[in-house]
C-alpha cells in the first residue's frame, strides 16, 4: 500500500495548506479495522464455546422419546413434551394478542396522535417500559392476572402466563412499529394527502405495506425474547412438573426455559445433560422463529 | 359538502381561488403577511421571488396542506369558488381532490405505474373504467408513449423527468380543477423541463394552474399572470414574506410598477 499522493500541479500542496498525511490516515484505518474484527471474533468464540458445550452434553440425550415424554424422576426417562406444548400455547396467545395491540398502538402514536404533552408522556413511558426488568412484569401479572382476574384466567394458568408476557413484549413491538413507520419518507404521505386520501387511507395503502417487513421483524424478535423468559413465569407460578398437556386457556402449564431451569437445579449430573438437551430444543425453536422473520421480511419486501 | 357549486360554465374567467389579507404563522412566527390575490380560471399563475419569501407557504394554503404541518396557522380569508376554504363546512380531504398538487421532488409511490395513477381514483370512489382512466391521464401528461408497455413496472424505475410527469398524471387522474405545482422542474434537466412546460400549456385548457418557480424564463414562458414575493427582515432577525406585485406576466417582466420587481426580474437581486 505504497501510494504516492503527490500529483504535479496540486495548488494546495504547493502552498502546503493541507497536510495530506495519507500513510498516517491509512494506519488509523487499519487499526480500527483490526479492532472491529477482533470484537467480532471474541463474540463469536464465546457463542461457539457455549453452543459446543451444550451440544456435547445434550445431543446424546436428544431423541424422539425425549420430545414425546413427560417429565420423570428418572433422568433417562424425562421428556420435554409438556414444556414444549406449553411454550407453543404461550407463543400463540402472545402473538394473537400482542401483534394487533402493539402495531395498532404504534400506528396511532406515529401517524395519528398530535404532538402534544400527552403523546410525549406516553412515548417516554413506553420507551421506559421496554427497559423494565421482566421480574417486575411477573409481579404485576401475579397480582392482576392470577389474583384479581382469577375467575377469567383461572389463576396460575397458561392464559395468565401469556398475558404477563404480552405486557413484556408490547412496548418492544410498539417501539419497533414506530421505528418502521418513521423510516418511510414523509414525501409519500404528502403525496397521498395531496390526492385527497384520508389519513387511514394513506397509512393503509402506502405506508403500512412498506413498513410491514420492519414491523414483522420487530414482532418476531420480541416474541423470541418472550420465549426465553423464565423469571416472570416462575413469579406467577408456572408449574415445573406437570404430567399432562394444557388443553384450555385455564390449564396449568410449564414452558421450555422453566423446565430447563428445573433440571439444571437438580443435583444429579444426568439431569444436567437432560437440561442441555432441553436447551437445544429451545435454541432450535428460536432459530426457526428468526428464520421466519427473515423469510417474512424477504417475502414482503417490495420488489420496487 | 362542496358539490353545491353553481354551474361551472358560468364561472369561466372568474376567480377560482381568492386570497384576502392572508397571514401565515408557523408557531408564533409570522412567515408571510397580508397576501391578497385572485387566481382566475384556466390561467397559469407563476409565483416568483427569493428563497424563503413564502411562495410554497402560500401555495400550501390553497389546498390546506398546511393543516398537516404542526403549528402552522392561516388567518385572513381564502375562498374557493367564493366559499371559505377554511370554514368547517368544507372538508380538507375533498378540497385536496379538487385542488391537486405536484411537488418539487418527484415522489411517485413505490408501486407500479398503473397503481400510481389508480390509487387516487380508487380512494376517491371512482366508478368508471380504471384502465381507461390510467391511459387518458398518462396521455394528458404526455408520458403514455413512454410507459404504455410497462404499466406494471415500478414508478421508481423511470427517469426523474418521467417520474415528474407521472406525478402530474396522478394529479390529473382525480379530475381536479386546480393544480398547484411547487417548483416542478427544479430536479429536471432542460429537455424534461421543456416537456413539462409544454404540458402545462396543454393543461391550461382544462385546469387552473399555480406554479412556483425560480426560473425567470420559465415564468415568462408558461404563465399568464405572475406574482412576485419578497421578504423583509424584522428586528428579531426572522424574515417575513409579502406580495410585492401581481400582474400580467408581460407587465411584470417588461413594465413592473415596483423597483424591487424590476431588480428581481432583471437579475440584479437575490
Ligand atoms: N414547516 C415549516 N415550519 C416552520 N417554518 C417554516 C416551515 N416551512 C416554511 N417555514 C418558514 O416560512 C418561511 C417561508 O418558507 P417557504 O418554504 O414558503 O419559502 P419559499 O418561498 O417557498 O422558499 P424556496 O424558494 O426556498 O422554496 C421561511 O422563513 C421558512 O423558514
Ligand atoms: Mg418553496
Amino acid at each position: 500500500m505504497n501510494r504516492d499522493p503527490f500529483i504535479e500541479g496540486d495548488p494546495a500542496s504547493a502552498t502546503s495548506q493541507f497536510k495530506v498525511n495519507l500513510s498516517g490516515r491509512y494506519k488509523i484505518d487499519r487499526i480500527f479495522e483490526i479492532a472491529t474484527w477482533a470484537a467480532v471474533c471474541i463474540s463469536l468464540l464465546v457463542l461457539a464455546a457455549l453452543v459446543v458445550d451444550v451440544l456435547v452434553d445434550g445431543l446424546p440425550r436428544l431423541n424422539w422419546s425425549f420430545l414425546t415424554s413427560f417429565p420423570s424422576r428418572k433422568p433417562e426417562e424425562a421428556g420435554i413434551l409438556p414444556a414444549f406444548a406449553g411454550t407453543l400455547w404461550v407463543m400463540v396467545i402472545i402473538a394473537v394478542l400482542s401483534f394487533p395491540l402493539g402495531v395498532g398502538a404504534g400506528i396511532f402514536l406515529e401517524e395519528f396522535s398530535q404532538d402534544n404533552w400527552l403523546a410525549r408522556t406516553i412515548e417516554i413511558n413506553i420507551n421506559n417500559l421496554a427497559g423494565v426488568p421482566s421480574i417486575i412484569y411477573g409481579l404485576l401479572g401475579l397480582q392482576v392476572f392470577v389474583r384479581i382476574f382469577e375467575p377469567v384466567t383461572g389463576g396460575r394458568s397458561v392464559l395468565s402466563g401469556a398475558l404477563t408476557l404480552v405486557l413484556l413484549v408490547l412496548p418492544i413491538i410498539i417501539v419497533a412499529t414506530r421505528e418502521a413507520l418513521r423510516s418511510i419518507p414523509d414525501s409519500l404521505r404528502l403525496a397521498g394527502f395531496a390526492l385527497g386520501a384520508t389519513r387511514w387511507q394513506v397509512v393503509r395503502e402506502q405506508i403500512l405495506p412498506l413498513a410491514l417487513p420492519g414491523i414483522l421483524t420487530g414482532t418476531i424478535l420480541a416474541l423470541s425474547r418472550a420465549i426465553g423468559e423464565t423469571a416472570p413465569l416462575i413469579t406467577i407460578g408456572a408449574l415445573t412438573f406437570i404430567p399432562y398437556l394444557p388443553d384450555n386457556l385455564q390449564s396449568p402449564f410449564t414452558t421450555l426455559p422453566i423446565q430447563v431451569y428445573n433440571w439444571v437445579s437438580r443435583p444429579q449430573k444426568e439431569f444436567h445433560d437432560t437440561a442441555a438437551a432441553g436447551i437445544i430444543v429451545l435454541m432450535v425453536v428460536l432459530l426457526l422463529m428468526n428464520a421466519t422473520a427473515v423469510f417474512l421480511r424477504n417475502k414482503f419486501q417490495k420488489r420496487f | 359538502m362542496i358539490s353545491d357549486f353553481s354551474d361551472p360554465a358560468q364561472l369561466t374567467n372568474t376567480a377560482v381561488l381568492k386570497a384576502e389579507n392572508v397571514n401565515v404563522y408557523y408557531g408564533s412566527n409570522l412567515a408571510v403577511r397580508d397576501v391578497s390575490l385572485d387566481i382566475p380560471r384556466n390561467k397559469v399563475v407563476a409565483f416568483i421571488g427569493p428563497s424563503g419569501c413564502g411562495k410554497s407557504t402560500i401555495l400550501r394554503c390553497f389546498n390546506r396542506m398546511n393543516d398537516l404541518i404542526p403549528g402552522a396557522r392561516v388567518d385572513g380569508t381564502i375562498t374557493f369558488h367564493d366559499r371559505n376554504l377554511y370554514s368547517k363546512a368544507l372538508d380538507p380531504v375533498e378540497i385536496r381532490r379538487r385542488i391537486g398538487m405536484v411537488f418539487q421532488k418527484p415522489n411517485p409511490f413505490p408501486k407500479s405505474i398503473y397503481e400510481n395513477i389508480a390509487f387516487g381514483a380508487r380512494i376517491n370512489g371512482y366508478q368508471g373504467d380504471m384502465d381507461e382512466l390510467v391511459e387518458s391521464s398518462l396521455r394528458k401528461a404526455a408520458i403514455w408513449e413512454e410507459v404504455k408497455d410497462k404499466l406494471k413496472e415500478s414508478g421508481l424505475a423511470l427517469s426523474g423527468g418521467q417520474q415528474q410527469r407521472l406525478c402530474i398524471a396522478r394529479a390529473i387522474a382525480i379530475s381536479p380543477e386546480v393544480i398547484l405545482m411547487d417548483e416542478p422542474c427544479s430536479a429536471l434537466d432542460p429537455i424534461s423541463t421543456l416537456r413539462v412546460e409544454e404540458l402545462i400549456h396543454e393543461l391550461k385548457q382544462q385546469y387552473t394552474i399555480v406554479i412556483v418557480t425560480h426560473n425567470m424564463q420559465q415564468a415568462s414562458r408558461v404563465s399568464d399572470l405572475t406574482a412576485f414575493y419578497n421578504a423583509e427582515a424584522t428586528e428579531k432577525g426572522n424574515k417575513i414574506g409579502y406580495l410585492v406585485e401581481y400582474d400580467n406576466t408581460q407587465s411584470i417582466f417588461h413594465n413592473p410598477q415596483q423597483q424591487a420587481t424590476q431588480d428581481y426580474v432583471s437579475g440584479r437581486f437575490g
